[in-house]
């Protein structure tokens, strides 16, 4: 018996020079930084207020970086498949070999959905929704470091297999029976297991978190009906992520059995059933194209009200709209898979409800556009995102709309058409969406702006790159290119596939705009320093100090109508009275806690023996895991009390920086 | 002006609703969102159900559930499943008139009943790998061994964790943290009973019924 299991010198790709050179910068970037971190002596700095920290406002930043760097890794790939197509046809093979193709995309769905989105949104509302609800922090906030944690740990597997092994060859989705032990023997499909499961669990915690805070944790007077509709779509999206992800878990665990103990649950022999994957994947999956983009809608519904000057247009209407689409998203999942072949009734009826989906999402778009009408619109770069936005989503929902009919999406399944449409609306919903966050909320969580010149050059490169990537391929699906083809012998495709090549470098300009922009603004960033309220906003976030204490607000906010800071301040302008003097009270924090990074530790570790089959190193894991649950369990002082005094000071020296 | 100092002289008349009380205490928080915990686990439960009900019929030419399952045994694992749930309820008992000895009794004699079940139930899956009937079988097989071993899984978890809170109550005392994981635990113990009633129905009875 092997002591390692099933790794070995041959799982390190020597002979893959396009894989090596990626490994060798990944590895050269990942020195690079910790290089710079021991230079600038930051380590126990970063220990003691980042990595062990369970403040949601750092937790949230994390995540968000987090999703930044996985968005480089994600669009490597992209660029990669995107080149590979560019010159692939004919005869010709174009640079990369079949199998890593595969891995590719397979690797650039899987990261861009589970490690770059979710991140996104998850860190937003992080960042935001505590803020917003006027509270201290989240209801549990070690367990939120914990989820954290464990979805940096599937991040950080999913870029292991780059060096170490192989990534799955099966599609970000695995469908069986290809990613099957028979089809797929490698570890690369259980490297994809693995990262999932892990990540997922994460979330779902977060999830269970975030449910408790928005419906348990509100300030005094902040009834269901005040609070912002960024809150509301976090709500709607942590309740799908409680009720699907745990699909996920289960048929990613079924999968999980077949490879490993030979289970037949989608095996073809022995009465699997490769349909019940399909089915229970995207009981999960549909669910999560909102988890997705729910928030998104939320940040334009924050953002567009802000910088329109004017209350949101249909307020409840905006909330209906949000929990009826929380809803009848578990109701249209089959559309991803109308050629299986059930009766016509049920694809009539998944049909039909796909589109009911639809207006809902109609019905905010309208919202949005009734609240600039008549508006002071500033346009600043998260209007700019939230209008491209607005024009892009709209004709991917209309090309996803079209699918919904069973007939034509017999004629569109699997084609490139298809991939047009949901990147469509991932990349014009989501992306646009956590791009607008992240220029509106970046001030808020560093006390400094991002520099404006770079945002806007960074948005037209990704619109205009968008349109000239995408478009082509809604043709090229209609000319009956098919996804997924790492060469083809029609040479009247390449054309547009050469233009799409074009887009994605125009993209690629944008990004480079973004990291940019950053490091502008971080420079400059004493000329960008913003008070409190830069946007005159009109939510609790922007009512304290940039960036906000550990404590959040000095003294509970209290709620007494919608738009709770415009509200106060439109009161303050008109009364003109001297607030009375603020009361100070002492206030309990969490305490910091490594149970977090300690439990991501072994995570990686349980994962990463399972994936090589090293059985003792599994079991090391789990023993670790539970130890570190057991000290979290006995640990004696849980909070510690920032005293008055200090609140106090710290709240006297903003308001003197605030009031002028 | 002042904003940050505007929000918090906004005028407060009496609290209308119960939505606009602030947050919770944190009795309450924690147990809401162990329900939630709890909700999505039996989200998974049903994933798992549903692939049962689709493979049920995927025997393969091997033994179907009415040729493997013993009445008997699954009533008796019943039996100690749903008493173990009356003692973990007499245990809660003890637990908010602040009594050790009962609180450690009634522990002992969930832990036993659960125990018990445990056993059962590993000798019914042992007895029925014996006979050829495993999970490589079929996928009815599959199905059926994950759906009941993850049940049979909680089961074990929840009595390490039992344990690990009989320990706590002896170290640390009935304190507010100890409190509130007790009554987390006495939330799952209960809704491993609401599974299982839905497993012994849909596996077990509708199993053997023509």
């Amino acid at each position: 018996m092997n002591l390692l299991g099933k790794l070995d010198w041959s799982a390190i790709p020597l002979h893959e020079p396009i894989i090596m050179g990626a490994t060798a910068f990944m590895v050269l970037v990942v020195l690079a930084v910790l290089g710079f971190i021991t230079m600038k002596g930051a380590w126990l700095y970063l220990w003691r207020e980042w990595l062990t920290s369970v403040d949601h406002k750092r937790i949230g930043v994390m995540y968000c970086v987090l999703a930044l760097v996985m968005l480089l890794r994600g669009f490597s790939d992209a660029i990669m498949m995107r080149a590979q197509q560019a010159v692939a046809a004919g005869g010709a093979q174009g640079y990369l070999p079949p199998e890593h193709f595969d891995q590719i995309f397979s690797a650039h769905g899987t990261i861009m959905i589970f490690f770059m989105a979710m991140p996104f949104v998850v860190g937003l509302m992080n960042f935001a929704v505590p803020l917003q609800l006027g509270v201290r922090d989240v209801a549990f906030p070690t367990l939120n470091s914990v989820s954290f944690w464990l979805t940096a740990s599937g991040a950080l597997l999913i870029n292991v297999s780059l060096a170490v092994g192989e990534f799955s060859k099966a599609g970000w989705w695995g469908y069986p029976p290809l990613s099957e032990l028979q089809f797929s023997p490698g570890v690369g499909v259980d490297y994809y297991l693995w990262s999932l499961q892990i990540s997922g669990l994460g979330t779902l915690l977060a999830g269970i978190n975030f449910v408790t805070t928005i419906l348990k944790m509100r300030a005094p007077g902040m009834s269901y009906m005040r609070m912002p509709v960024f809150c509301w779509t976090a709500l709607a999206t942590n309740l799908l992520i409680v009720a699907a992800f745990p699909v996920l878990t289960a048929v990613l665990a079924m999968l999980l059995l077949d490879r490993y103990l030979g289970f037949h649950f989608f095996t073809n022999d022995a009465g699997g059933n490769q349909m019940l994957y399909a089915n229970l994947f995207w009981v999960w999956g549909h669910p999560e194209v909102y988890i997705l983009v729910l928030p998104a809608f939320g940040i334009f519904s924050e953002v567009v009200p802000t910088f329109s000057g004017k209350p949101l247009f249909g307020y409840r209407s905006m909330v209906a709209a949000t929990m009826a689409i929380c809803i009848l998203s578990f109701l249209v999942w089959l559309h991803h898979f109308f050629t299986m072949g059930a009766s016509a009734n049920v694809n009539g009826f998944f049909g039909v409800m796909s589109m009911i989906i639809a207006l809902p999402t109609g019905a905010k778009v309208f919202n949005w556009l009734f609240t600039m009408y008549g508006g002071r619109v500033r346009f600043s770069v998260p209007v700019l995102w939230s209008i491209g936005f607005m024009i892009t989503f709209v004709i991917g929902g209309m090309t996803g709309v079209l699918q919904a009919v069973p007939p034509a999406d017999f004629q569109l399944h699997n084609s490139v058409f298809l991939i047009a449409h949901f990147h469509n609306v991932i990349i014009g919903g989501v992306v646009f969406g956590v791009m607008a966050g992240y220029n509106y909320w970046f001030p808020k969580a560093f006390g400094f702006a991002l520099d404006e010149r770079w945002g806007r050059a960074a948005f037209w490169c990704w619109f205009v790159g968008f349109y000239l990537a995408f478009m082509p391929l809604y043709l090229l699906g209609l000319m009956g290119m098919t996804r997924r083809m790492q060469h083809y012998d029609d040479l009247s495709w390449q054309p547009w596939l050469l233009l799409a090549m074009v887009g994605t470098v125009v993209i690629l300009a944008g990004i480079l705009c973004q990291v940019v922009q950053l490091v502008v603004s971080i420079r400059n960033r004493d000329r960008l320093r913003v008070t409190g309220d830069p946007w005159n906003g009109r939510t609790l976030e922007w009512a304290t100090a940039s960036p906000p204490p550990a404590w959040n607000f000095a003294v509970q906010p209290r709620v007494a109508g919608r738009d709770a800071l415009w509200s106060s301040k439109q009161r303050a302008l008109a009364t003109k009275d001297e607030p009375p003097e603020r009361v100070y009270e002492p206030i309990e924090m969490p305490k910091n806690s490594a149970t977090g990074f300690v439990t991501a530790f072994f995570a990686v570790v349980i994962g990463f023996a399972m994936i090589w089959h090293i059985w003792w190193m599994a079991g090391l894991g789990v023993f670790g895991a539970f130890v570190t649950l057991l000290a979290f369990a006995f640990r004696r002082r849980s909070e510690t009390e920032v005293p008055a005094e200090q609140i106090a000071r710290l709240d006297r020296a903003y308001q003197a920086g605030a009031a002028v | 002006m002042n904003i940050s100092v505007a929000i918090d002289s906004a005028p407060q008349d009496a609290l209308p609703s119960a939505s606009e009380a602030g947050p919770a205490p944190k009795r309450i928080v924690v147990a809401y969102g162990f329900w939630i915990f709890l909700l999505s686990d039996i989200v998974m439960f049903s994933a798992l159900f549903a692939s049962y009900a689709v493979l049920v019929h995927a025997t393969a030419g091997g033994p179907t559930g009415a040729q493997l399952f013993n009445q008997v045994t699954v009533a008796i694992e019943t039996a100690c499943l749903l008493v173990s749930s009356y003692t973990c309820g007499l245990m809660s008992l003890a637990i908010n008139s602040r009594r050790y000895l009962r609180t450690y009794f009634g522990a002992l004699i969930t832990f036993a009943l659960g125990a018990a079940f445990l056993t059962l139930e590993i000798r019914e899956f042992a007895s029925m790998i014996a006979i050829g009937a495993t999970p490589e079988r079929s996928a009815f097989l599959s199905a059926f061994f994950t759906l009941v071993g993850c049940h049979g899984l909680h089961v074990t978890l929840g009595l390490i964790w039992l344990a690990v809170m009989m320990v706590q109550v002896a170290v640390m005392g009935f304190d507010a943290t100890v409190q509130r994981r007790l009554l987390c635990f006495s939330l799952f113990w209960h809704a491993l009973d609401i599974v299982w009633v839905g497993l012994f129905t849909v596996v077990y009875l509708m199993g053997v019924s023509p």
